[in-house]
């Protein structure tokens, strides 16, 4: 009994952790965006429906975006003079529209073909992975650097995605800041026109 | 241009060289609205032009073999190398003009009239474009308003004196529209058509090569206009400077107030 109670407690031992290190990524920037480039990969070349594939991409992005970090840094000073609640209902919306936003610009792209080329430690905190988007009949070829945001050398967290040179974290700050000042500085009609975006 | 018009635009451009403030990378990225109202509409005004005439020419010049589009993108850049090359004379970036100007001769010859990219495998470097827009900005000059302009697009107070100053410094421009070069280097044949042939055809190039990300960016932006305001002074200023945007130059202030909240 003792032995089967054993074997029992061994088996479970080896599937927990054989789905945990199925789940983390790797600590090391570089390989860090190679294990998501390939499992972002694997979900866009599926036949499954854009849904899915949406839905597949958001659990990739939760797991690797600084999501609550983005919501922040595009609020800009904003974030200081609104109320706790406003700030909750903020980072709510921030995270569906972040993911609506992220998973459909990915799902155009049914098959990318993308090199990891290098990586650059700029400080303690980040490191930038150099990729290209390869060129295909249709499109030229893009450099897409990956701004990862490395404060817990375990977990590493993507903060910015440098498209030629074009950072999209400043464009979607500068995007919201717009927002306001056409608008008196009104939080609320960010959120209205972040709800509008959501439920299209 | 009559000589007056030049010596005018001269005065100008050396005016803003001497007396122009010393800015922050930060400070050239920015530009105040100033005819935003304006600006917004004259977006509007575009975009229904872009899907009612340039995007299905575009669409139709990618149904091009790729052979034929790729040769025509070479063309129209190497004529295009040749304002590069003023450009990099005014900036002081003498390496970056022999590199230009090696590109230049090789293609042209080896390379069929610039069909063919022969200069790369030679060592010379594919660099990005230059204006005169950019080279104000490597002067010193600040960037003004920023408006968009029908048919032209997104710009600023110095890249709108800059599109005026190409027109005197592009030699492919001066070819095809001062008849007073045409007896000395027998370019008869070289009309003032010519180059808005060529403008034409790089622009369709451009808008082919970015009818999805075009159309993505329209589909995913809350505020369309802000996105492209955002994207056009973020390439601006990293053409200015020659560096791109990344890691070590980014004005990481507000990431760390955020991390030590």
């Amino acid at each position: 009994m003792k032995r089967i109670i054993l074997s029992f407690l061994l088996l479970f031992i080896i599937t927990i952790s054989v789905k945990q290190s199925a789940l983390a990524y790797s600590s090391d920037p570089k390989k860090f965006i190679e294990e998501i480039i390939e499992e972002a990969k694997v979900v866009l070349s599926s036949g499954s429906s854009q849904d899915i594939k949406a839905k597949e991409l958001s659990k990739i992005a939760i797991k690797t975006v600084d999501v609550q970090g983005l919501a922040y840094y595009t609020l800009g000073k904003k974030r200081k003079e609104i109320n706790p609640e406003e700030l909750e209902k903020y980072k709510n919306l921030f995270e569906k529209y972040f993911l609506k936003s992220f998973t459909s610009r990915l799902t155009d792209y049914s098959d990318p073909k993308i090199d990891v080329l290098s990586s650059e430690t700029v400080s303690d905190k980040y490191t930038i992975v150099k990729t290209m988007l390869l060129k295909t009949s249709k499109k030229p070829e893009v450099k897409i650097d990956w701004r990862v945001y490395t404060k817990n050398p375990e977990k590493p967290l993507i903060r910015d995605l440098i498209v030629e040179g074009l950072s999209l974290a400043r464009t979607q700050k500068e995007e919201f800041a717009s927002i306001l000042s056409s608008n008196n500085n009104d939080i609320n009609v960010l959120f209205e026109t972040l709800e509008n975006f959501i439920n299209k | 241009m009559s000589k007056r018009l030049k010596l005018i635009f001269s005065v100008l451009a050396i005016s803003i060289a001497i007396y122009a403030p010393q800015l922050s990378a930060e400070e050239k990225y920015t530009a105040n609205e100033c005819f935003e109202r304006f600006s917004r509409g004259t977006l509007k005004f575009n975009q229904g032009l872009d899907k009612a005439i340039f995007k299905p020419i575009a669409k139709g010049y990618r149904a091009l073999p790729v052979p034929i589009r790729s040769g025509t993108s070479n063309f129209v850049n190497n004529l295009r190398s040749l304002l590069t090359f003023s450009n990099n004379v005014l900036q002081g970036d003498f390496k970056g003009a022999g590199n230009t100007a090696g590109r230049f001769a090789i293609n042209t010859t080896v390379g069929i009239l610039g069909f063919f990219d022969p200069a790369a495998k030679m060592g010379f470097e594919k660099k990005g474009r230059e204006d005169f827009g950019q080279t104000l900005g490597v002067w010193g000059a600040d960037t003004g308003c920023y408006f968009i302009l029908p048919i032209l697009g997104p710009t600023t107070t110095r890249d709108a004196f800059g599109l005026v100053g190409n027109v005197f410094i592009d030699p492919f421009y001066q070819l095809t529209h001062n008849t007073e070069t045409d007896i000395v280097i027998g370019n008869e044949n070289l009309s003032e058509h010519n180059y808005y042939y060529y403008r034409g055809t790089d622009a369709v190039d451009f808008r082919s090569k970015n009818i999805e990300s075009l159309e993505s960016l329209e589909k995913n932006s809350i505020d369309f206009y802000a996105s492209i305001k955002s994207l056009y002074l973020q390439n601006r200023s990293q053409k200015i400077s020659n560096s791109p945007i990344s890691g070590k130059s980014q004005d990481d202030s507000d990431w760390e107030e955020i991390d030590n909240q």
